[in-house]
């Protein structure tokens, strides 16, 4: 009985693991071909053992401008998350320890901001940024993902800050701390790790965000998304080409997502699973 | 403390704004942007704009390139909402007489008075092909220098046509190119009986079926702007395009625009392709082309009515309004639709490949005479013989061969490329979508206040 | 000592500016798009200036008669998606609950389809595996003696919600994993000493535990998929003719391609209620735990 129950326990680890790779497959696929040349991309069956060449990575990250928009992509979601944390970070911490009776409201208004449909405000948004000549500019999309990226640090560090324990801040205050102090000094460091994931999960969606950049922005601003999109018309064999620039692009994220996993529930669920 | 640390946090917001700003505005240079569209003309266009840069060392270039579709929509939301990013923009004789009415243009020959040091000397604009310069002009005046020219023609592959004993005559009839495809469509060989485009956009399907719907007497609209897309000849002529395809053409034909079926044709996968006359000059160089000298080229076909069956087109640049730098740009504009650009493009990399019908000077110009002996007179005469205001059975409110010159073309033609996209796919019948095309363009047409 | 916590209060603008700041960007431009769906504005004719029609644009819009497609497509796009997603994150959940070596390396793999761009996601199945000539999937299929299928064009529909749903599969086994952790090891002991099978287990002890977390698995992801616009722009861009143009995707093509902006803005009305509905209804699941957390 207990020797069945092992062998069946056996069968279901190791389905488990053929099924994570049948499922990471395709971006296996990808990030092989890029290391390939164009004839070897396009050629089936797939060479079982071909030279891996660097050709495409240097001609993705070289000619094709990749660096302005790696840069583009760079500021813009590092900007606008700091400017979320500087916004967010008091206003969580006020929600988490000194609620008041409307906080339970706020915090539901707040997390229904960040459901609000891009397409629903997407016109308006057009036609202010052409008045205020904010089309292309690094200020226009810094200030709308900053909008995006504020709600999720707030439901985020305030869930993290209710985790700390209460008996600090009164430790802190018999000592005389005033409020910027208890904050930045005493609680902020505790909830580091809690931060950091914050950090990564604002990182990785305004990384991904396409439909704002592809609609408000031209050729000096774009993100890396809008450039991937180039690929999508077919220009003779690019495959190789494509896979290494789809790769660089999309590795950051990847290595911040498997970082900040554990973390990424409650980011998710604005909080509502932890 | 903590006022230090708060502190360096401004600063380092400001500086994470204001240093890329300061940056950008530190170039004492001019910087023009200027978009293109990714085909082989502008392709060398760019190679040799280092030619321009150092003659003049105070205008730098900053291209965008981006596929026809794409490079529409970006240069029309530029345009539409003022946003002043391009200095020049390549836009065709569809948007031209648009953009020109709207004011969003700067007239090529007043800037051309207001600066003549900015002409590239010997400029003559009495040299432009005359139907070319008033497809790109508005009220007498010119709002865009053409790039090049071009017509449609019947390519085909001459060693096909003679391995099956066929003659391909000078004025060909659509029957008779279907007769050919039959007889030269040998799918397990990869050979195909003709190349056509099957991709959505206005610009690309509809372009040579809007000629096919020409020829068979069709039109979109009445002169009361009531649209026709239901009519017997519009029905037919679709149907004859959707069936040829279908029967002979080239598998997964709803995903081909120009640079796909060329690439047919050069790789010598394709009997016959009906299509842009600047394909020629990719077709005879040897870098690209593996049929170089096997090409024969006619008149686009025919059928019933003898008018509008091959388009007038030219790619052509322009200078918004909203350009800082009109100057600068009207400097590079007429350098590269100049004698000089042609005689350079010529020179570097073969006659047969100058950006052809723009300038009568081109087809008296010996070289291109003897390299393009194949295409040339054909090209000209197609050119000098489409007629945009003349290219319908019936009289119609609109001028344009293969397009409808009215700013809602661009959407309703959109939608209307999709539908037969789809019926050329097989995933609807053509009377399916064209009854819905009829809907979506009376709908347009009522919103846009042309009928009631 | 707990009244320590009533001497001070915070300063009132560490709130303000955060909520000052959404308000300005979130509310005001909602009401814009309400004032412009009553405008028949169009960006192609700065000759027609815009005029007041009223509800005109919302009358187009029941009239339409692409409106009935496009509304089945997001009908069928929503709860494919969902649907499937729901199944198969629960099977990796469950699947991902047991210890067992590797099971960290197996999450891993399995969360990244939902950190890749859309775009890049997009453009990597539709060029390398359901493209008909070169693509990995019609080659094996050919290898076999199968078909060479174009994917993308004859079966659209089924091809974005077989990316979509590769995409956000992650999302739904996150959160139902979240919930199976959290059950308690001796209910399942219980059940076991009972002598239930694994069958009536799941679905009288797990099931039960996991609805709460169904629930907001669901209506969020429910949220975000109807907001989905890049995979449909880089695979189909709508099409073929109409086939693959949900109402999100109508609005981009009304606003941005046909310039008509007042009826863009009439049909992004209707798509800020839906959210709306299922935003209070994931209000009100929240609130029934407290909103402070679901974990017992």
């Amino acid at each position: 009985m207990k020797g069945r129950r092992r062998a069946l326990g056996h069968f279901l680890s190791i389905l488990t693991i053929v099924l994570a790779i049948i499922i990471f497959f395709p971006i296996f696929w990808m990030i092989l071909t890029s290391f390939k040349s164009e004839a070897d991309a396009f050629t089936f069956p797939p060479p079982l053992f071909f030279r891996p060449t660097l050709d495409q990575y240097d001609i993705a990250l070289g000619a094709s401008g990749y660096f302005h928009y790696l840069l583009n992509t760079v500021i813009i979601t590092s900007l606008s998350t700091l400017v979320a944390l500087l916004l967010g970070v008091p206003a969580a911490y006020k929600l988490a320890f000194y609620p008041t009776k409307r906080s339970n409201f706020t915090l539901m208004w707040i997390m229904s901001t960040r459901m609000l449909p891009a397409v629903g405000v997407i016109v308006p948004l057009y036609i202010i940024f052409k008045n205020l000549h904010w089309f292309d500019t690094y200020h226009g999309l810094i200030v709308l993902y900053t909008a995006i990226n504020l709600p999720l640090v707030v439901w985020m560090m305030r869930s993290f800050f209710q985790d700390l324990p209460y008996e600090t801040i009164e430790a802190a205050r018999i000592d005389g701390a005033t409020l910027v102090q208890e904050l930045l000094m005493v609680m902020l460091p505790m909830a580091l790790p809690g931060l950091v994931s914050t950090i990564l999960l604002c990182l990785i969606f305004t990384w991904n965000e396409f439909f704002i950049a592809f609609n408000l922005t031209i050729t000096k601003v774009p993100p890396l998304t809008v450039y991937i999109v180039g690929f999508k018309t077919s220009e003779g064999l690019f495959w190789a080409k494509m896979s290494a620039a789809a790769t660089v692009s999309a590795l950051p994220v990847i290595i911040a997502g498997w970082v900040a996993q554990r973390q990424m529930v409650r980011g998710l669920t604005a909080g509502a699973i932890k | 403390m903590r006022k230090k640390l708060f502190l360096l946090v401004v600063l380092a917001v400001v500086a994470g704004v204001t240093v890329p700003a300061m940056m950008a505005a530190a170039q004492e240079n001019v910087t023009l942007t200027v978009t293109v569209v990714n085909n082989p003309d502008q392709r060398r266009l760019l190679q040799l704009s280092d030619s321009f840069q150092a003659a003049h060392p105070n205008i730098k270039l900053s291209f965008v390139m981006l596929p026809e579709n794409e490079l529409r929509d970006r240069v029309t939301t530029d345009i539409t909402t003022k946003a002043g990013s391009f200095d020049i923009v390549q836009i065709g004789t569809y948007e031209t007489p648009i953009f020109g009415k709207n004011g969003w243009l700067a007239a090529i020959d007043d800037l051309m008075a207001q600066y003549p040091d900015n002409v590239q000397p010997n400029y003559n604009v009495d040299d432009l092909i005359k139907g070319i310069r008033l497809g790109l002009s508005y009220d007498g005046k010119l709002y865009a220098a053409p790039f090049y020219g071009e017509s449609s023609m019947l390519f085909y592959n001459k060693k096909m046509f003679a391995a099956a004993g066929l003659k391909m005559p000078s004025d060909p009839t659509w029957d008779q190119v279907r007769e050919f495809a039959r007889k030269l469509h040998k799918p397990a060989k990869k050979q195909y009986g003709i190349a056509l485009r099957g991709l959505p956009g206005w610009g690309e399907v509809m372009a040579p079926l809007d000629t096919v719907i020409n020829t068979w007497g069709g039109k979109w609209f009445d002169e009361n702007w009531q649209p026709q897309l239901t009519s017997q000849e519009f029905t037919d002529a679709v149907s004859f395009y959707v069936k040829l395809i279908q029967d002979y053409g080239v598998p997964g034909a709803a995903n081909n625009g120009f640079s796909e079926s060329l690439t047919m044709l050069a790789q010598g996968q394709a009997a016959m392709w009906v299509d842009a006359t600047v394909a020629a000059g990719f077709l005879e160089d040897p870098k690209q082309s593996k049929v170089v000298g096997n090409v024969g080229f006619v008149m686009a076909p025919y059928e019933k009515v003898k008018k509008g069956y091959h388009w007038l087109w030219s790619w052509a640049y322009a200078i918004p309004t909203t350009s800082q730098h009109q100057a600068e740009a009207l400097q590079f504009l007429t350098w590269c639709t100049s004698k000089d650009y042609i005689d350079l493009v010529g020179k570097t990399y073969g006659w047969a490949t100058v950006p052809p019908g723009t300038r009568y000077s081109t087809y008296k110009n010996d070289n291109y005479i003897k390299a393009a002996k194949a295409f040339a007179d054909v090209t000209l005469k197609s050119i000098e013989s489409a007629d945009p205001t003349d290219a319908t059975r019936d009289k119609v409110p609109y001028t344009g061969v293969q397009f409808v010159g009215i700013p809602e073309f661009q959407g309703f033609g959109t939608d209307v490329s999709k539908q037969i996209s789809a019926a050329i796919a097989g995933t609807k019948s053509v009377e399916q979508a064209l009854s819905e095309s009829q809907d979506i363009v009376t709908r347009a047409m009522t919103d846009a206040g042309y009928i009631k | 000592m707990s009244d320590m916590r009533n001497v001070r209060s915070a300063h009132p603008w560490m709130l303000r500016p955060a909520i000052i700041y959404l308000i300005v960007l979130t509310q005001a431009p909602v009401l814009l798009t309400l004032y412009y769906s009553t405008t028949n504005w169009n960006f192609l004719r700065p000759d027609r200036p815009a005029r007041f029609v009223g509800l005109q644009n919302y009358l187009d819009f029941f009239l339409a008669r692409d409106t009935g497609r496009i509304m089945l497509n997001t009908l069928v796009f929503s709860v494919a998606v969902v649907g499937l997603s729901l199944v198969f994150g629960m099977c990796l959940a469950l699947l991902l609950s047991r210890e067992f070596r590797g099971r960290n390396f197996a999450r891993t793999l399995m969360i990244t389809p939902f950190l890749i761009m859309p775009t890049v996601s997009a453009v990597m199945w539709k060029n390398m595996l359901f493209n008909p000539a070169f693509g990995l999937i019609s080659s094996t299929l050919a290898a076999l003696g199968g078909p060479r299928i174009d994917w993308i064009n004859q079966y659209s529909m089924a091809s974005i919600v077989v990316i979509v749903t590769w995409e956000w599969t992650p999302f739904m086994m996150l959160i139902l994993l979240s919930g199976l952790q959290s059950l308690q090891k001796d209910h399942l002991e219980a059940a076991q000493i009972d002598g239930a099978g694994p069958l009536a287990t799941f679905r009288s002890v797990i099931l039960p535990h996991l609805s709460r977390y169904i629930e907001i698995g669901v209506l969020l992801e429910t949220l975000f998929v109807l907001n989905i616009f890049g995979e449909i722009f880089t695979t189909t861009t709508g099409g073929p003719a109409n086939y693959t143009t949900t109402l999100t995707f109508n609005i981009y093509l009304e606003a941005f391609k046909r310039w008509n902006v007042g009826r863009a803005s009439a049909y992004a009305v209707f798509a800020v209620i839906f959210a709306n509905v299922i935003t209070l209804l994931f209000l009100r699941v929240m609130r029934r735990q407290g909103g402070n957390g679901v974990a017992p």
